[in-house]
């Protein structure tokens, strides 16, 4: 009985997860553009890797992308909770707010910015000329492209960091701030020597999350921009993407993706090493 | 002082709050709006028209995909909650040789990024000739690791009083579980079918891979096809209109249901 009771699971395990990893790795060592016959080549795609200019660009862009994306949620994100987190007047309203373009599919957030971010047409633009400031090429500009879906991100996630934070501050006991009220330290002090350390570990949770997020950056590149201007928004996913579907190479995008898997994982191993030795 | 205070933090958080929730406003509007008030500022259009819905709807089959859209997710969510329910039951409260191996395997395949799978599990798809098929949008999605922990912990929490007198009376092990103890853990089922329904409604990479008819598309696949493709001939009314119609379900559910979604999702990051 037991065992019928984990049979889906089991089932699926071995169909779609222990099957392509080992798939995967095989697929390696293959070229095949997934109609003809596969072709050995030995170590020929992982040589591949360390020559391929554009992939190690799509990695140096996902890295853009993260060291932009992360603190300036955490900032926001803390802000806001922060502030939610005294005595405010409505405030399953504030956060209902924040929250709801976590919730609607990043398809639907990237087709709105793509309006509010665009150069002659873009709200934000008109905005900026309208108070005599000159206009900036959001999504044409390649210093400037994945700034923008940096923070695009940022508007999208920031409300689930709210809501975690806010969870994080409410487990700060009281009386610490009890304590640094006689001693006369102000706000910022107060949030500097005592909020901060006490929800260290949110903040690394928080860290992580948006981590393994911000690597599988795809849907807002290849709407917005297809990668561009001039690969400036290539993300590594994005680069698997067309590897493997629009050029048919399906073993080296396979490698691409274990490749970058294993990559993707020994960053998040490093940060829980970061946070064991902070908690 | 301590006023002035007051209505800082209030004003804050009201500008903040806007930020949010004018632009999806501003995108209604805008999706309602002739072409030339696009780009605006203005909330109210200089007229109402739904021409752009119109001609979206012309364009492409947006009816059928949110069928599919619909269609896809509800069998997930509902094989979801079977599944992970048995396996999570399995889990806390049945005794066998492997339990923890199990338990130990869902967690490091929950730490696996997915890169790793993708492209073989495309493969997979072309193999098992599911390319194409409602086959390949729904098998790979009808049990998933966060809703078998979920399940797990829920029934970890249960007398074990309540599972012997159901026993007692002679009801099978799939009756209990089903019959007798989902009432008492309706928690857990509204947060795994939301988390369930609303990761298979806004999937896309996954649907921009393996279907390719245009019929058997799903919703936020049709409208970024339609949004990157040349079809929607550069008209930013039409493409907002593709967004609003996507946007809609969601946020109408949202309005409805905001505190257990907020729950729900943000359990995602509270587990680990």
């Amino acid at each position: 009985m037991p065992y019928f009771m984990v049979s889906p699971y089991l089932i699926h395990l071995l169909a779609f997860t222990t099957f392509p990893v080992i798939f995967s790795l095989v697929l390696t060592f293959f070229k095949w553009n997934i109609i003809g016959p596969m072709e050995w080549t030995g170590f020929g795609n992982w040589e591949r890797i360390f020559n391929d200019r554009l992939f190690w660009k799509a990695i140096l862009n996902t890295f853009k992308f993260l060291i932009i994306h992360i603190p300036l949620q955490i900032v926001v994100a803390l802000l806001l909770a922060e502030v939610l987190n005294r005595k405010i007047f409505m405030r399953g309203f504030f956060r209902a707010a924040f929250f709801m373009p976590f919730v609607i599919s990043g398809v639907v957030v990237t087709i709105l910015w793509q309006q509010l971010l665009g150069f002659e047409t873009g709200v934000i633009n008109r905005i900026l000329v309208s108070v005599g400031l000159g206009k900036v090429g959001w999504l044409i500009d390649p210093k400037v492209a994945m700034v923008s879906i940096a923070i695009m991100a940022t508007w999208k996630n920031v409300g689930l960091y709210v809501i975690l934070f806010l969870v994080g501050l409410q487990t700060v006991p009281k009386q610490y701030y009890e304590a640094a009220d006689l001693e006369g330290a102000n706000h910022w002090q107060k949030f500097i020597k005592i909020t901060v350390p006490m929800i260290n570990p949110t903040i690394f949770m928080v860290v992580v999350l948006s981590t393994i997020g911000g690597f599988s950056l795809f849907i807002e590149p290849y709407i917005l921009t297809g990668g561009g201007p001039l690969n400036s928004t290539l993300s590594a996913v994005l680069y698997i993407y067309k590897q493997a579907f629009e050029y048919y190479h399906m073993g080296y995008s396979a490698t691409l993706g274990v490749f970058f898997a294993i990559l993707v994982m020994l960053v998040v191993i490093i940060q829980k090493k970061f946070v064991e030795q902070d908690v | 002082m301590k006023l002035i205070k007051k209505i800082l933090v209030y004003l804050f958080l009201t500008i903040a709050a806007l930020s949010f929730i004018y632009p999806f406003i501003w995108m209604i509007m805008a999706s309602l709006a002739p072409e030339q008030d696009i780009g605006s500022l203005i909330l109210f259009p200089s007229e109402l028209t739904l021409d752009n819905y119109k001609m979206m709807i012309g364009k492409i089959p947006i009816w059928r995909a949110l069928f599919n859209s619909l269609f896809v997710s509800s069998i997930n969510t509902g094989f979801s909650l079977v599944f992970c329910t048995m396996v999570g039951y399995a889990l806390a409260r049945m005794e066998f040789k492997i339990r923890n191996l199990i338990f130990f395997i869902i967690i490091f395949t929950m730490s696996l990024p997915f890169q790793i799978t993708l492209i073989p599990n495309y493969v997979l798809m072309v193999k098992l000739r599911w390319i194409d098929t409602y086959l390949s949008l729904t098998v790979p999605f009808m049990i998933n690791a966060f809703g078998i922990l979920m399940f797990r912990q829920a029934f970890k929490g249960i007398p074990q009083a309540l599972i012997d007198a159901a026993r007692i009376d002679g009801c099978g092990e799939l009756r209990i579980v089903f019959r007798i103890l989902w009432p008492n853990i309706k928690p857990t089922i509204i947060t795994v079918a939301i988390l369930a329904f609303m990761g298979s409604w806004n999937e896309v990479l996954w649907p921009l891979i393996v279907i390719r008819n245009e019929q058997l598309m799903t919703l936020p696949q049709l409208v970024t096809l339609f949004s990157v493709g040349g079809r929607a001939e550069a008209q930013l009314g039409v493409k907002l209109a593709a967004a609003v119609f996507l946007g809609a379900p969601i946020i109408i559910a949202y309005l409805i249901f905001q505190k257990h979604f907020i729950q729900s999702m943000a359990s995602t990051g509270l587990k680990d």
